[in-house]
């Protein structure tokens, strides 16, 4: 399973234009509806669940990144949309520190090996350095999407 | 430096996910011994959610828990226990 695979196309938001967590999820809802990896009827339902997820233990697990996440009956492949924001985000995080990198994965709700894969290669490269060094630095969803495939160029083994 | 180990399944049917493994770290953390956990032949900081993760322990995973310090023991039981009791999950 590669980065590749699971973040959707046109759910990369190169510039996040909330500034509170609230609003980052929203964005990033709503852009994986856009591209269809969420049904728009469900829209509300996915972006309560996340913050509710959020609210019981943050998935801002340290070093400037946020994994949050659901899962959900109405998703068919798991997605993955990427949001940068360059002021940082007040994510409640683990280190209390701003979160400049999201990565928010929707996820089938019967199929709980897929997701432990998908985090598995999420967290995989975002405890790279100078992977995360890298998407603080992209400019554009273009910038994201050759991080992503040199990312997953350095993977050895499926 | 005294040292514990304890071999245990992963029950619950969602496996090892960001819940769980949070309270794992957060167990691990509440003890003074280092804490490792294998997984085949990988060997992660069991301190670390980050590293926790990189387990993608799924239902039926076998893990290894290990501790080194004056507490190891004591943490390799509460660690043990919190897995085999599936987390309080199903």
């Amino acid at each position: 399973m590669r980065l590749t695979d699971l973040v959707a196309a046109g759910a990369i938001i190169p510039l996040l234009r909330s500034q509170d967590r609230d609003g980052a999820v929203v964005e990033m809802i709503d852009a994986l509806a856009g591209v269809g990896a969420v049904p728009p009827k469900h829209r509300e339902e996915f972006i309560a669940r996340v913050l509710e997820r959020e609210k019981r233990g943050s998935t801002g697990f340290g070093r400037g990144v946020a994994v949050p996440h659901v899962k959900h009956k109405s998703v068919k492949t798991m997605s993955v949309a990427i949001g940068l924001s360059q002021a940082g985000i007040d994510f409640a995080a683990l280190d209390k520190q701003p979160v400049y990198t999201i990565f928010l994965l929707v996820s089938p709700e019967d199929q709980p090996e897929d997701h432990l894969r998908a985090m598995e290669v999420i967290f995989k490269n975002l405890s790279k350095d100078t992977f995360r060094r890298f998407l603080r630095q992209a400019a554009s969803a273009d910038d994201v999407r050759s991080l992503l495939e040199e990312s997953d160029g350095l993977q050895i083994g499926p | 430096m005294p040292t514990a180990s304890a071999k245990v399944t992963i029950v619950n049917r969602l496996g090892l996910h960001a819940r769980p493994a949070m309270e794992f770290v957060d167990m691990a953390n509440a003890h003074q011994s280092a804490i490792t956990v294998k997984r085949e032949e990988q060997s992660v900081d069991g301190k670390s959610i980050m590293m926790m993760m990189l387990l993608a322990a799924t239902q039926g995973t076998e893990l290894e828990i290990i501790a080194e310090g004056d507490d190891a023991e004591k943490a390799v039981e509460a660690l043990r226990a919190l897995v085999a009791g599936g987390f309080n999950e199903d």
